[in-house]
């Protein structure tokens, strides 16, 4: 069994579509530029849902949408020079294919990147990262894990939890 | 007369054309990538701009020998989409079209592709070997309500005049026609999803699941996610929920290699499927018509060649409702040099700094 505080992981369950996205609008105040957020999960369980109250804490104006057509969408974000990139790699099988659309460039930029379908392209990741694993419950019901990986995401997550939590 | 050449690469096809007075096609070709993509279970954006540089001088050369062996001298403008679309696609036909009208001295005018959907309506095809030119209908009368509906858009817009647009509501989250291939894919039926969920749907009961209808009443955006989400809930529920990763669960619930399984009532789920998504695009276009009265609807885009869609519109609107043929509802550059044209006439140019714009939209909501 996990601890029940393991330093670098917080679990946590969703009672509605709403609340996902609050959850996601917390963690977005804490994120900075860089910062690699990445999620995995299945069709419908919530990763959008997330992205959508990430960029609604880093005060996105315009709707985030789902990016499957286009791979990848970019926001920007108001009072910073950096962008919040959108990914979304549910068209892509592996690493190579990911690499030819660019993503390389934009993992390792400036930018906050939200990348869904993450586990495809493990390989190519930064080592520091933020890993949300979203799972289905029921209705209106769903999981979601959060792991850090290196000191960055450690101590972004311990005040993640801090403030959401009070723990 | 005047003539526009229109260029179109937005996406996955690569299309050239000439029309005449923003209505008539004297020529359209369209060298589609569908069976490249087909692989990907969608567009791919690498291998769609390299095939688009292959394709576009052949696509060129084959459009203006359609056009009577139309030659430069005999165009008015050039027309190119320069957003939205796929960055690395686009950057293509606006760099050609750049090099054309550097060469030829022609203006340059970028079309947004979104706008380009909707003058896919005021276009016509002569008649082919006749003289006689068959009377082609009415341009459409301002003002109008428009449905967007492809793989990327799902927009409802009042438009009252060449250009004047108002976006009264969008996706808040997947396309419809992304609905439409992702269902195709959890139902293992293969890309892209509109014609397949069609055919499948042919023989099967509307009424079988009773699917959700997202945000029905609630304003003029749409909601896709949620619709998805249950056909694949109901999906897991007749193999044994959740047991088997993704890849393999697609495959699975085709009827032959699901032997153990009760068997998935597919042609039941596509119909159900199809029913829900058509009913919330007319529902809204209903109230549209009705709040802004206007003289007729419009529809484009890709999943505008969807028949229960077309059959829907036009018994449950009070208003007239037109559509292009299927061929004009796909990305095409016939459409590109409608926009044009009308853009041309208003004066309307493009100096040499035209960059492309992969998130164009047409106006915010207001």
């Amino acid at each position: 069994m996990t601890p029940i505080l393991t330093a670098n992981i917080v679990d946590f369950i969703s009672h509605s579509a709403e609340q996902t996205q609050r959850i996601g609008e917390r963690l977005a105040r804490l994120l900075e530029s860089g910062d690699v957020i990445c999620l995995e999960g299945d069709l419908g369980a919530g990763k959008t849902c997330l992205t959508q109250g990430i960029g609604r804490g880093l005060g996105v104006q315009s709707a985030i949408t789902s990016p499957t057509f286009i791979i990848v969408n970019e926001y920007p974000l108001p009072d910073r020079s950096h962008k919040l990139y959108h990914i979304d790699l549910y068209r892509v099988q592996n690493a190579a294919e990911a690499c030819s659309t660019g993503l390389e460039d934009i993992l390792f930029g400036n930018g906050t990147c939200v990348i869904e379908w993450a586990e495809r392209v493990r390989e190519i990741l930064p080592d520091n990262r933020l890993w949300v694993t979203l799972r289905y419950v029921d209705e209106t019901k769903r999981e979601l894990h959060f792991e850090a990986r290196g000191a960055r995401f450690e101590a972004l997550l311990q005040r993640f939890r801090q403030e959401a939590f009070g723990i | 007369m005047s003539l526009i050449l229109g260029l179109e690469t937005s996406c996955d096809e690569t299309a050239a054309a000439v029309v005449a007075d923003g209505r008539k096609i004297l020529s359209s070709v369209v060298a589609s990538q569908v069976e490249l993509h087909r692989q990907y279970g969608g567009v791919f954006p690498e291998m769609a701009s390299r095939q688009h540089i292959l394709d576009i001088v052949p696509v060129l050369e084959e459009t203006l020998l359609g056009a009577a062996g139309a030659e430069w001298t005999a165009l008015d403008a050039l027309a190119v989409t320069s957003g939205p679309g796929l960055v690395g696609s686009l950057l293509v036909g606006v760099n050609v079209a750049k090099a054309i009208a550097w060469a030829t001295a022609l203006p340059l005018i970028g079309v947004n592709h979104l706008e380009a959907h909707l003058y896919a309506n005021w276009l016509f095809t002569p008649a082919e070997g006749t003289n006689e030119e068959i009377k082609p209908l009415p341009a459409p009368r301002f003002p109008l309500i428009c449905l967007i509906v492809s793989g990327g858009h799902t927009d409802l817009v009042l438009m009252t005049g060449h250009g004047q647009y108002r976006v009264l509501g969008r996706t808040v989250d997947d396309a419809a026609g992304e609905a439409f291939d992702k269902v195709a894919r959890l139902l293992g039926l293969g890309y892209p999803g509109g014609p397949a969920i069609q055919a499948q749907a042919g023989g099967g009961n509307p009424q079988r699941f009773d699917l959700p209808r997202p945000m029905l009443k609630d304003g003029y955006n749409f909601s896709f996610s949620g619709l998805k989400t249950a056909v694949l809930r109901i999906v897991q529920k007749y193999e044994g929920r959740g047991r088997k990763p993704f890849k393999q669960r697609s495959r699975m619930v085709t009827s032959r290699t699901a032997p153990l399984l009760r068997r998935l009532p597919l042609a039941d789920l596509a119909a159900s499927f199809q029913a829900a998504v058509v009913d919330v695009l007319v529902e809204k276009t209903k109230r549209a018509t009705e709040q802004f009265q206007v003289e007729q609807v419009l529809l484009a885009g890709g999943v505008a060649s969807n028949t229960l869609l077309r059959q829907q519109m036009v018994a449950r609107l009070n208003v007239p409702v037109r559509y292009p043929p299927p061929e004009l509802c796909t990305d095409n550059a016939a459409m590109v040099a409608s926009t044009g044209y009308f853009k041309y006439m208003t004066g309307e140019r493009h100096s040499w700094d035209l960059d492309v714009c992969p998130s164009l939209a047409l106006t915010h909501p207001s």
